[in-house]
């Protein structure tokens, strides 16, 4: 089912709305006529499978892939340059070089670079923004530890950090719990929680791990190539549905460890 | 008593080194190209761009030969070609999809093979190739110190303008061009700062050793230091001890400078290798 119609179950504007979008890569469909509309103060979940597009969906909404066809908005005007500064965004953990010479602090306040400006560098109203968001997620002990030190769940806190440090009014988040275990995935969904409801910023995250987005999301989304819409996260997707996403041989959807197994399994498989 | 006699003897040499005028002007044309090559090769590290500076150093030869077939300044059309091929790498790497070490081998080739092109249609053999290939201190003119001094003070003043841009986008691209850096600016802005340091390094350290010294200084500073700042500090080190040893030894040893200061700098890197083992 493409759900035009829930579009309008929400009075206020979109922060992001994409109509009608279609990406090709190599003359190969990767998005077909995606609708996609996401409003203040939502997480938004999107699942599927790997190649399903998912990251491609980001990309577009990221500004770092256009469309052959269909229009992308973001805060209700075409994006430019200041839109990209109203978003924060937080790539898979493994995506940056894990050497690299910067500490904590560091990471942190790369998320203020595009604000303190060309020609300058960070002055002391930078760190001390940058020192009270590691006091929010905790990590204040480890501003001048390498960054390289730290484990999975505190290096995507950090993440999440420099994500926030601009005030984005939208966080895009990509696979953010591969690579790190359940506890500390349970911290960050707690941390992302917290940071929606304080600060009313939006959330979209993809994910191939439905267990996940279905326990942490106010919407979800399942997209392989296509999009299909699911109004509420917490019961099962409609059959036809997985089947169409995920294929035929997904049995359990249900957000616990074996759902988790089976469904990795599954992907092994293909 | 201790035996003095070893230091009277370095002590001579060493005035006997800076009485000549080749000698000082290629001291100081290295203590130069340390400070520059250092924090290029800080970056030529974190980016991963190893390659690139072998590529951009040959494409230089390209540029010599074309001085030389014009009768204009080597370093002129050095810098042109240079310039022009260091940005095309990365343009055509980006835009044909291509991967910058795709892209590298292409224009390496072509800049070299001009290069020998360029020396065929060439009747003039007054240049002295070799010593733009393989580097020659006795080249080394005022001019050549005045050029160093504006085109190095002009590349270190432009990375410590773009430092935390720089930075950024060497450490997560994605992330940086989403948060509003000029990623495709930046990206170019380096390529070009790259083929000047590697213009600047010709006659001292030659175009084929050159690319040793865009590497080993920052590589070796990333075996011993975990934060940026030590990292450069310690490159800076690290080229500075390179070139003055090298030069010194190879006035001693009556040896080539390039290739000892080259040797020199692996043989740091080794150490710092080690260290960096032993330290884990």
């Amino acid at each position: 089912m493409k759900n035009k119609a829930i579009d309008t179950k929400n009075d206020t504007e979109p922060i992001v709305a994409l109509n009608d979008v279609w990406v090709a890569y190599d003359g190969k469909w990767i998005l077909k006529s995606i609708y996609f509309n996401c409003y203040p103060g939502e997480i938004f979940g999107i699942v599927g499978p790997n190649g399903g597009g998912k990251t491609t969906l980001l990309n577009v909404i990221l500004g770092l892939v256009n469309p052959q066809k269909g229009s992308v908005q973001l805060f209700g005007r075409q994006p430019d340059k200041q839109s990209r500064l109203e978003l924060g965004y937080l790539p898979q953990i493994s995506h940056a070089d894990q050497s690299f010479p910067v500490t904590v602090l560091d990471v942190v306040l790369m998320g203020l670079y595009s604000r303190i400006g060309l020609f300058h560098r960070p002055d002391r109203n930078s760190k001390k923004i940058a020192m009270d968001l590691l006091s929010q997620i905790n990590m204040a002990d480890h501003a001048k530890r390498p960054f390289a030190v730290l484990s999975g769940g505190q290096q995507q806190r950090v993440n999440i950090a420099r994500a926030m440090a601009s005030k984005p009014k939208l966080l895009v988040l990509d696979e953010p719990s591969t690579g790190i275990d359940s506890v500390a995935q349970e911290d960050f969904y707690e941390l992302l929680a917290k940071f929606r409801n304080e600060q009313g910023i939006s959330v979209i995250m993809v994910s191939h791990d439905i267990g996940v987005i279905t326990s942490h999301a106010d919407r979800v989304a399942c997209l392989n190539v296509e999009l299909h819409y699911h109004d509420e996260p917490d019961s099962c997707f409609s059959p036809d549905i997985t089947k169409k996403v995920f294929g035929k041989d997904l049995k359990v959807i249900v957000h616990d460890d074996k759902c988790a197994t089976c469904y990795h399994r599954h992907q092994d498989h293909d | 008593m201790i035996n003095v006699q070893p230091v009277i003897t370095g002590i001579k040499i060493m005035i006997d080194m800076f009485s000549l005028q080749f000698m000082q002007n290629a001291f100081w044309a290295g203590m130069m190209l340390s400070f520059v090559l250092a924090v290029v090769s800080f970056f030529v590290v974190l980016r991963r761009l190893s390659f690139i500076g072998v590529g951009v150093a040959h494409s230089a030869f390209g540029g010599v030969a074309l001085g030389a077939l014009l009768g204009i300044s080597p370093t002129l059309t050095a810098i042109g070609f240079a310039v022009v091929v260091s940005n095309a790498i990365g343009y055509i790497g980006k835009k044909g999809h291509l991967g910058t070490d795709t892209a590298i081998g292409i224009f390496f080739p072509l800049a070299m093979a001009m290069g020998v092109i360029f020396i065929g249609m060439s009747d003039q053999y007054n240049v002295d190739l070799f010593g733009y290939l393989f580097g020659n201190i006795l080249a080394i003119t005022r001019q050549d110190l005045i050029i160093t001094a504006v085109l190095g003070g002009l590349v270190l003043l432009s990375t410590v303008l773009f430092f935390k841009e720089l930075l950024f986008v060497a450490y997560d691209r994605e992330v940086a061009f989403v948060s509003g850096m000029p990623v495709a600016f930046l990206d170019h802005f380096f390529l070009t700062i790259l083929a000047l340091s590697v213009v600047i390094s010709m006659k001292i350290i030659g175009i084929i050793l050159v690319s040793a010294l865009l590497v080993i200084p920052g590589a070796a500073a990333s075996q011993i230091t975990r934060r940026y700042n030590s990292m450069i500090a310690v490159s800076i080190l690290i080229a500075l001890i390179s070139t003055s040893g090298g030069l010194i030894i190879s006035y001693y040893a009556d040896l080539p400078s390039g290739a000892t200061i080259v040797t020199l700098a692996s043989l740091i890197f080794f150490a710092a290798f080690a260290i960096g083992q032993k330290r884990k």
